[in-house]
């Protein structure tokens, strides 16, 4: 975000002010008047409920990246895939996010069943509340493994440590992040075309995420 | 009304937070009566590191337990090396953790309630010829009722409310580690919006309960010495 934030603010006469918290809080507080004037979810269920219930257009909302999964662990070498995975006798505790709350969790629980594997790793599964705290608790070592966002994997701060396996996106549903306009201004629609261009879809692909293929 | 998840996490956070009490009323009793009786010069120094968690936000608090449970940290080498399970993700973690932020408002009742009571008892006591833990068991622990009763209500109503610590070690996981709070979080964080109102009404009306008790035991307990 703070590489978009960056290059917006390079081309636009408007500054990005960017408030970070997890989708069902801003959900939550935009429901209740927060003044935000454009919302990215990691989901599609919160934008689209906010158009419903009248608080934004449904002409503002659109699918801005792709989220891929990956499986992470803070142990350098090991030859993580599926088979890694689905012998879990190879590990104690893996973190996942949220399957409830999370799209990243969700997309970890249908892994889990498209390996038909769910019943074994029940008693092996801790949960974030959020991918952000699913990844903490592997990077500190508590989980042994955890599923989490390519992106984080991918960050520079992480460079190269452990070991990860970018997990094929046929293994799960499609993890599409929609972002909706919440009000009529020009710096919203401003920003929102802006998250479509060239300098965004590389920032994105740069950073773990895939491009949605069209506007739905 | 509250489904069966809801239920294990409320009996999660009584038997955490009936634990955490237990045991810091245990190991707050002599640390309470020391630094209520001690001249030593350190005193300022432990009264200060037990106020800490206070200052602490609980996240960060939690953070740092997190970092002190993984294998290099020192709380998981040692863990390791005594051959015991990790405490990370564990409901003994959830107690050490609790136990930690909940201190202060064990020992800081217990040391004023001790404090209160002067020298003058406890000489009579000696002068009649009584032991020190008969002394401690027959003069201070009955005159400082009071105290435990604040120490145990203020510890156990603190760590029922609990979060951030929990949200950071606990891994939620259901029937070990999912408290209330926590189980509120979700069903806000999922826009289960009646659930979690149910949740917070329970939390927030036996709280309150706890409290009344506790603030009616101490006007009948004044009313008493007055009379």
């Amino acid at each position: 975000m703070q590489h978009i934030k960056r290059a917006f603010e390079g081309n636009s006469a408007h500054e990005l002010r960017i408030i970070r918290g997890s989708s069902g809080k801003h959900y939550a507080q935009i429901t209740n008047g927060a003044p935000f004037d454009v919302f990215l979810s990691a989901d599609q269920g919160r934008p689209r409920r906010l158009v419903e219930e009248g608080l934004a257009e449904e002409s503002g909302l659109s699918t801005y990246a792709l989220g891929q999964l990956a499986l992470w662990s803070r142990k350098k070498d090991l030859e993580l895939d599926r088979d890694y995975l689905s012998n879990t006798s190879n590990y104690r505790v893996i973190a996942i996010a949220n399957p409830r709350l999370a799209p990243y969790g969700q997309a970890a629980a249908e892994l889990f069943s498209s390996l038909g594997v769910e019943s074994l790793v029940s008693g092996r599964l801790v949960m974030g509340e959020n991918i952000a705290q699913a990844f903490q608790f592997a990077f500190s070592g508590n989980a042994d493994l955890g599923l989490v966002a390519y992106s984080q994997t991918e960050s520079p701060n992480l460079s190269g440590q452990g070991s990860v396996w970018l997990v094929p996106s046929e293994l799960h549903q499609p993890i599409k992040q929609d972002m909706v306009i919440l009000i009529d201004s020009a710096a919203a629609f401003e920003f929102s075309s802006f998250m479509k261009s060239a300098v965004v879809r590389d920032i994105l692909l740069t950073n773990g995420y895939l491009l949605p293929e069209a506007t739905p | 009304m509250l489904a069966q998840p809801d239920i294990a996490a409320l009996l999660i956070t009584l038997k955490l937070a009936a634990t955490t009490t237990l045991i810091l009323l245990l190991l707050g009793t002599p640390l309470a009566w020391w630094l209520a009786t001690t001249r030593s010069r350190v005193r300022s120094a432990i009264e200060a590191v037990i106020a800490l968690p206070l200052v602490l936000p609980p996240t960060v608090l939690g953070f740092y337990l997190l970092l002190a449970f993984s294998p290099d940290g020192p709380i998981g080498a040692t863990t390791a090396a005594l051959g015991l399970p990790s405490m990370a993700f564990s409901f003994w973690g959830l107690v050490l953790g609790s136990a930690i932020y909940s201190l202060p408002f064990v020992v800081q009742p217990l040391q004023n309630s001790f404090a209160g009571l002067g020298r003058v008892p406890l000489e009579v006591a000696a002068t009649l010829g009584a032991r020190p833990l008969d002394r401690f068991i027959s003069v201070v622990l009955p005159l400082s009722k009071m105290g435990y009763l604040t120490a145990a209500v203020l510890g156990f109503a603190h760590t029922l409310g609990e979060f951030g610590v929990v949200l950071m070690i606990g891994g939620n996981i259901p029937g070990e580690t999912q408290v209330l709070s926590i189980a509120i979080y979700d069903h806000v964080e999922a826009l289960e919006y009646s659930q979690a109102h149910w949740l917070a009404a329970g939390l927030l009306l036996s709280s309150f309960l706890v409290l009344l008790m506790i603030y009616s035991a101490n006007r009948r307990f004044h009313l008493m010495k007055t009379a």
